[in-house]
């Protein structure tokens, strides 16, 4: 079965080398990339986040968590180098990196479209982690 | 006046000085509002764009800001290089086979490159970024046309800035600030300042070419 991909992009290379391990111990039948830092400093670069969107993207979509501000910024840049930005196939998710990619690499990993598996990590947004709390 | 690619060369020529010169200011400012990198990325995108640019001739202004654009996006880490690359890249655009243009031609590129920056940025006016510069900058380029004095281009720049200092972040690290990021100038619209002010610095010198 062929399932979504995600794309994972934060400014530090090890967050997102670190998650994609996380995730990959989850369900290692999603195909994941991870695009972190510039250069090796800290930053993101939108060539370095190309060529991580064009190692795992197939027709059945990509789903892009980010970290920060100009993570998402060069993400939009690469996707748009690609040709990719109609919304259709690679969809950004609005939602925390961690808590997210898992949400994300779970309903993708059942079979979940690409507007399901961003919208499994985008309610990660509302998500309680103390029982009890509010 | 006529500006063709040889100008664009001095532009950025002059720009990298300043930002060479000026790295440590700009990295202050940064370290006040955001993650201190402001400096130290505008100094390496600049120096590979000249690296890149002395080498090479090229046809029309197009084809100049485009390797421009694309060599600030490659080498600048953080926000700046997509927004400074999308700007410059929209000026490829908009100048594309032409080999000079003159003042309106120039005003209504900057137009569309301001467009991508607050596009890319999501940002407006009055949120403490480069467009608090760039949209003034623009809005008087426009209305000035060939009748554009230089000095009013360096004056205003410089004032725009100044104004950041009161204003709240809303886009950015800074923004995680909130409040706290009153009392500084933006770094983004300081080298937005640099980076006009370079351009009017060749733009005079074009003028005083012609006259003399």
């Amino acid at each position: 079965m062929s399932r979504v991909s995600l794309l994972l992009i934060s400014h530090s290379h090890d967050i997102v080398n670190g998650l994609k391990s996380l995730l990959n111990q989850v369900q290692p039948e999603v195909n994941i990339a991870a695009a972190g830092g510039a250069d090796g400093d800290i930053g993101t670069n939108a060539f370095t986040i190309k060529t991580a969107l064009e190692s795992i993207y197939s027709e059945r979509g990509v789903v892009i968590l980010f970290d920060l501000g100009s993570a998402l910024i060069n993400a939009e840049l690469a996707v748009e180098m690609l040709g990719l930005d109609d919304g259709e196939k690679v969809i950004f998710a609005d939602a925390p990196l961690v808590e997210g990619a898992y949400a994300a690499v779970v309903e993708a990993g059942v079979g979940g479209t690409v507007e399901e598996v961003a919208a499994a990590a985008e309610s990660t947004k509302q998500l309680q982690k103390i029982a009890g709390e509010k | 006046m006529t500006f063709d690619a040889a100008c664009g060369k001095q532009w950025m020529i002059a720009m990298n000085k300043t930002v060479q010169e000026k790295k440590d200011v700009l990295t202050e400012l940064d370290q006040a509002v955001g993650d201190g990198d402001h400096g130290l990325n505008m100094a390496r995108g600049f120096q590979e764009v000249v690296n890149k640019i002395d080498a090479n001739e090229y046809e029309d202004l197009g084809s100049f800001f485009s390797e421009v654009g694309m060599t600030l996006i490659s080498t600048v880490g953080g926000a700046s290089g997509p927004l400074y690359g999308t700007a410059f890249i929209k000026l490829a655009a908009q100048l594309k086979g032409r080999k000079q243009a003159d003042l309106p031609v120039l005003a209504a590129a900057f137009s569309a490159a301001l467009e991508g920056i607050k596009a890319r940025g999501r940002a407006e006016a009055g949120d403490k970024t480069m467009v608090d510069v760039w949209e003034p900058i623009v809005t008087h380029l426009l209305k000035r046309g060939e009748l554009l004095q230089v000095e009013e281009l360096t004056r205003l720049a410089q004032e725009k800035l100044e104004e950041t200092k009161n204003l709240h972040a809303k886009k950015g690290r800074a923004a995680y600030l909130g409040k706290r990021s009153i009392g500084h100038l933006d770094p983004g619209a300081a080298s937005s300042v640099y980076l006009f002010t370079a351009f009017a610095d060749v733009l005079k010198g074009e003028i005083d070419n012609e006259q003399s």
